[in-house]
């Protein structure tokens, strides 16, 4: 026990520590801030809207840290999930039931990553290019089929999903948390979570040790696919509406929130509760603000500051 | 001395009823490459053997072939008293083969545990839902790494803080981990300094004495002459001569691997 007291000590002086626990110091930062400026930030009420807002950026940024730990990249997932959206409206516009159009919108999640793992992992094309290929591709799809128009979608089941909730934790959030930690139980717990890391850490290694590392890129675009399309339900039921909109901002933040959670973009290395906290935090950023009154304007902004401070602290990671 | 002679020179064909693995006339071509032209060598049990020859004489080419990496074009490998037909190293591995690979092989962002069971995880669960039995392997690895000469790392540790040396203990303690009969290192010492090189000169020779059969690759004259019971020594895709160690010397060696000596197959070696 006498040795722990200087060692613990010394972990707080070290930078590492810091790097690695960037996220959850700056949201605990950033909540004492916003706290002390608005009281109502630490609202029950507005902790719940917090935590409902931030669910589809959770489940997103799950999704992309699979990506992430191959050292991968999937910049198509925020248009997968606007065209996974568009595949339910179409189908519910066409008369389905409420489960056949959220099967539709997941499978055409999934359709979108696997073609991205296929040209990816088999077709050897720099994971960058596909998904920036993907990105358009899958929002020019969602344009045609939705003839560029929204379509309204009036669903009781949906609507008790985005208003629901258990004590403060919303159902959309409580369906995140639930991916999240089946997330972490496949990455740390399974034979497919380790060849996951492996393949990102060294593929060329993991290959002589007879691990299938092009399956499992493929299977890390499809898992980043899939699960655009459950965002794609959450989002459709807080729209109302299924839009072929652009939903760029879903695609950074996703990024933002990987990198904000500690994961290296070089692979081999992730956590699932660091992007989690990076997307709360990314989200408490902009509900604070908006709080406080700060123009919309300001919000990209702080994102890529409190990002590129990230990417900086960052550097000190062992 | 002219049996003497014979003996020697055909101890290609010599193979010994015991031999672990027995490499026939193995050929292998990269397009226009011939990269192997009929290699013939077999190794024993509790021996070392080393393969020595210039860059490009189709030393690694052939250990790939052995480790299931590549497939002969024609002429055959057995193992362990069959002939192989291995489609994948993992194939190899099931078999017994385990190769410590020049560059390692290691992830240097997981555990040294992890890196010990990396496609050999023990699991527990029912059917398809399978879960690491983290706890079991850390256990393991603990036990398999106690057992190494060289100063033994923290299995929680990750790879990246290990020296050069710990690294490649690991490897060899993987590669001589759970069944393997056969252990080929590539170059195993190339990349460390004069104390870690000892011991793993000295891990070498303990996995021999438990019986295992080593294939070395080497291009150190010295660690070849003093750990090798048998050298064969590969010239343009080609083993063109075969010795026992204690009846060969190094300028012998040298020679034969130049070509300023014939081989002893000189209807191979053009």
């Amino acid at each position: 026990m006498d040795a722990s007291a200087p060692s613990f000590l010394r972990r707080l002086t070290d930078p590492a520590v810091w790097a690695d626990w960037a996220a959850l110091i700056a949201l605990v930062v950033l909540v004492l801030v916003f706290q002390t400026l608005n009281s109502t930030f630490l609202s029950a009420g507005n902790i719940r809207s917090m935590l409902v807002a931030s669910a589809i950026l959770i489940i997103l940024a799950v999704g992309q840290t699979f990506v992430v730990a191959t050292s991968g990249i999937d910049l198509s997932i925020a248009s997968t999930m606007t065209l996974a959206a568009v595949v339910f409206g179409t189908t519910f516009a066409a008369g389905w039931g409420l489960v056949a159009c959220i099967i539709a919108a997941i499978l055409a999640g999934g359709v979108i990553g696997l073609a991205n793992g296929l040209l990816v992992a088999k077709g050897k094309i720099t994971d960058f290019i596909v998904t920036l290929g993907t990105l358009s591709a899958a929002s020019g799809l969602a344009l045609l089929l939705a003839d560029g128009k929204p379509q309204t979608i009036i669903s009781a089941p949906l609507l008790r999903l985005s208003t629901g909730s258990v004590w403060i934790f919303g159902y959309s959030f409580l369906i995140a948390v639930a991916i999240a930690v089946t997330a972490h139980v496949v990455l740390f717990h399974t034979k497919f979570g380790t060849y996951v890391l492996a393949t990102g850490g060294n593929a060329e290694a993991a290959n002589a040790t007879g691990v299938r590392t092009a399956r499992i890129k493929t299977a890390v675009y499809v898992i980043a696919g899939v699960l655009a399309g459950v965002g794609s339900i959450l989002l459709v039921a807080r729209v109302g509406a299924a839009e072929p909109a652009a939903n760029t901002a879903f695609l950074l933040n996703s990024v933002a929130a990987v990198v904000l959670g500690g994961v290296s973009l070089f692979g081999g290395r992730a956590t699932i509760i660091g992007p989690v906290i990076g997307a709360l935090l990314l989200t408490a950023l902009v509900n604070g603000l908006t709080l406080l009154g700060v123009s919309q304007f300001y919000q990209p902004l702080s994102v890529g500051i409190v990002v590129v401070l990230a990417a900086f602290l960052s550097r000190f990671q062992k | 001395m002219a049996t003497q002679s014979t003996t020697t020179t055909s101890s290609a064909y010599n193979v010994p009823a015991d031999a672990l693995l027995d490499v026939r006339a193995a050929s292998l071509s990269f397009g226009q490459v011939r990269a192997l032209k009929g290699a013939t060598l077999h190794a024993r049990r509790g021996e070392v053997t080393a393969i020595v020859g210039d860059n490009g004489a189709g030393k690694s080419t052939l250990i790939r072939c052995i480790s299931g990496i590549h497939r002969v074009d024609s002429g055959s490998i057995s193992f362990d008293g069959g002939p192989t037909n291995y489609k994948s190293p993992e194939d190899a591995r099931e078999a017994g083969i385990e190769t410590v690979h020049q560059n390692l092989a290691l992830v240097e962002d997981l555990t040294v545990w992890q890196n010990l069971f990396l496609n050999r995880e023990i699991t527990r669960g029912v059917g398809p839902l399978q879960f690491l039995d983290r706890g079991a392997m850390r256990r393991k690895a603990e036990e398999m790494v106690s057992t190494l000469a060289v100063n033994v790392p923290a299995v929680t540790s990750r790879v990246r803080r290990l020296s050069g040396g710990q690294r490649q203990a690991v490897s060899i303690c993987r590669a001589a981990g759970f069944t393997s009969k056969l252990i080929i290192m590539d170059e195993p010492t190339a990349a460390l300094g004069v104390q870690e090189t000892a011991r793993v000169e000295e891990l070498i020779q303990r996995l021999r004495s438990e019986g295992h059969a080593i294939i070395l690759i080497s291009h150190n004259f010295a660690q070849v002459l003093k750990l090798s019971d048998a050298i064969w020594i590969m010239r343009a895709g080609r083993c063109v001569a075969g010795r026992r160690t204690a009846e060969t010397n190094g300028d012998e060696i040298v020679s034969l691997i130049t070509g300023a000596r014939a081989g002893d197959h000189p209807d191979e070696s053009e």
